[in-house]
């Protein structure tokens, strides 16, 4: 007799036309997310708080309850509604730009007060939405359209290591990075999606998790290619990893 | 500081009344940073929410603190937040998006000087922010103006209630003095009735199918339509909810018109002027947004004139002149900033207008 071993998740609506480009990592991280409220039980007790960038769609594609935030300001909407419901399961779903840009403030300090929120960031180097612009993670000697000749020191700085700074804050339960090039990895970084609920449900403290992504439209690539250039060129920088993890002994 | 008594009457501060009634009127969760002259707020609020295991934070910023009262606005808790001037600055893009989105909730702003850093002196300098807005897009927030401690508990009540059944950010627009100033007050039980949110509230799918809060309208149809019922709602809130005070204007050549704090002396200014023979009246706006603009329109058939008394440069003055639409004078009598000016002074103001 025939089992049926994969299907939609639960949590991922089914009559919906999904907006991602081709070759966009957003679609199996918002697949991750899903995967791992179903696998936790919690579809119906969840509640999203929305992020503006290419990130703000996910609400169309998910069965969650969700509240689209300002641009920057996820983390305390989520904060908001956690505090107004702590019986909910509250996450947010962001890009760089929107956590780690406009929005690190409210990030930092929710991990500092150990909110007990999970905090998803997609990591692409770029603003996606607005057309591949320079942003706080493009890495040095990128070339965006506000950065013609590559990201140089002088005018731009450094790209922020999101994972490592989220982990340093005494409120943060979870911190982890991880990449969706490979299978491996991708089975890697559902494990610590899930971690990252998981404290948020045991009321531990601060849940984030860092997913480097892919961007072909902005980097002009095949989707092929942008996960070469996720192994070769983010992972070396950006390395992943779980960078704290209070349940581990 | 004053705990939260029903049915006894306190001296204290409007700062501390309004918090206070905020605990009473059933507020959930409050989030603030600190500014003078509203700090007290946020102080009382920080040991009694806790006491109460009701929510609280001492978020890291205005921009915070805004988005964290939508995101508890969104399970349909009653929130709050509290501010002044420059800093409620920081909050429109907030409002603008709590407008968009229906979510209800109450910002109290006690405004300070300005423009810019301005000064901790009582002003009425913002109530161009309060009730035009400094967001994009339209939209409208509702504003009540309290004029002493015991109303800052009045209408603190009040703007709970039109809060949750307009689904409307609603702004406690008192002043420094107010918030600063000590005068008898007594708390009640919250008197209005609850509003059932749960049509709409974010609180999982157990009952419901998803449900989004959102203001993105990719559709220029959809966006019309969503505006056109919002501005329906405007309307209703107009006819309904506008709120005012008027004393001695049936027969007044000349109309005071005067909001919050300010108000105070310029009623004594308008018996002051009867006393001396002068056919003076009161007016006072208790909700700036909906403005009383029909009744004064009726008062303009009959009236010679009309002053408007306020500590800024000249606000409410304009709402005043719409609503004459050019039907007789109105005069500006003002300070930029600082405390009202006196009955005196008011009324030899008015004398050599």
């Amino acid at each position: 007799m025939a089992t049926q071993v994969f299907s939609l998740p639960k949590t991922l609506k089914g009559d919906v036309k999904y907006s991602f480009c081709p070759g966009c990592d957003h679609g199996v991280a918002v697949r991750l997310v899903a995967e791992v409220l179903d696998e936790l039980g919690i579809i119906d007790n969840t509640i999203l708080s929305a992020a503006i960038g290419c990130s703000v769609t996910t609400y169309d594609f998910i069965n969650v309850d969700a509240l689209e935030a300002p641009h920057g300001r996820a983390v305390a909407e989520a904060v908001g509604i956690k505090r107004a419901r702590p019986d909910k399961i509250v996450f947010t779903y962001q890009g760089d730009g929107d956590f780690a840009s406009i929005g690190l403030a409210e990030g930092i300090h929710a991990a500092l007060r150990g909110e007990k929120i999970t905090a998803i960031c997609i990591n692409n180097t770029t603003y996606g939405m607005t057309g591949g612009q320079l942003g706080p993670t493009t890495l040095v000697g990128q070339v965006t359209t506000t950065s013609p000749t590559g990201r140089n020191l002088e005018y731009y700085g450094y790209p922020i290591k999101l994972a490592e700074h989220i982990a340093l804050c005494d409120g943060t339960a979870f911190s982890a990075r991880v990449s969706l090039d490979s299978v491996p990895n991708i089975k890697k970084a559902k494990q610590a999606i899930k971690k990252a609920f998981e404290v948020q449900m045991k009321g531990l403290g601060f849940g984030f998790v860092e997913i480097l992504s892919t961007c072909p439209t902005n980097w002009k690539m095949s989707p092929d290619k942008a996960h070469a250039r996720v192994r070769d060129e983010m992972m070396p920088v950006f390395k992943p990893g779980i960078y704290k993890d209070v349940t581990a002994e | 500081m004053v705990e939260c008594l029903t049915d006894k009457k306190v001296l204290t501060k409007g700062n501390y009344a309004i918090a206070n009634a905020a605990v009473l009127a059933g507020c959930q969760c409050y989030f603030g940073y600190p500014i003078t002259p509203q700090s007290e707020i946020g102080e009382f609020l920080s040991g009694k929410m806790q006491e109460l295991k009701r929510g609280y934070v001492s978020a890291e910023s205005e921009l915070a603190s805004i988005n964290m009262v939508m995101g508890a606005a969104s399970t349909g808790v009653k929130a709050m937040t509290s501010s002044s001037s420059c800093a409620v600055s920081l909050m429109q893009e907030g409002l603008s998006y709590a407008c968009a989105d229906e979510l209800p909730f109450v910002l109290v702003s006690v405004m300070r000087g300005g423009p810019g850093l301005g000064n901790i002196y009582p002003s009425q300098g913002d109530y161009i922010q309060a009730t035009r807005g400094g967001g994009n897009g339209d939209y409208k927030l509702i504003v009540l103006a309290p004029s002493t401690v015991q109303e800052c508990v009045d209408l603190t009540y009040k703007a709970f209630y039109l809060s949750q059944k307009y689904r409307n950010p609603t702004v406690l627009l008192a002043d420094g003095l107010l918030g600063q100033m000590m005068e008898p007050v007594e708390f009640y039980d919250y008197p209005y009735p609850e509003i059932d949110n749960s049509s709409w509230a974010l609180s999982g799918t157990k009952d419901h199918k998803a449900r989004i809060i959102r203001s993105y309208g990719p559709l220029a149809d959809d966006r019309c339509r969503f505006l056109e019922k919002l501005f329906q709602k405007y309307k209703t809130i107009e006819e309904n909810e506008t709120e005012w005070e008027e004393i001695n204007t049936e027969d007044a050549d000349i109309i005071l018109v005067s909001f919050g704090s300010t108000s105070r002396n310029v009623k004594t200014a308008m018996k002051k002027l009867r006393e001396k023979g002068i056919k003076a009246g009161f007016f006072r706006p208790i909700t700036l947004y909906p403005f009383p603009s029909k009744r004064l329109a009726e008062l303009s058939k009959t009236a010679k004139k009309f002053v408007t008394v306020e500590v800024n440069m000249g606000q409410m003055v304009d709402d005043v002149r719409l609503a004459v639409n050019g039907a007789c004078p109105v005069e500006l009598i003002n300070k930029g900033v600082g405390i009202p000016p006196s009955a005196e002074e008011i009324v030899s103001r008015i004398e050599v207008l």
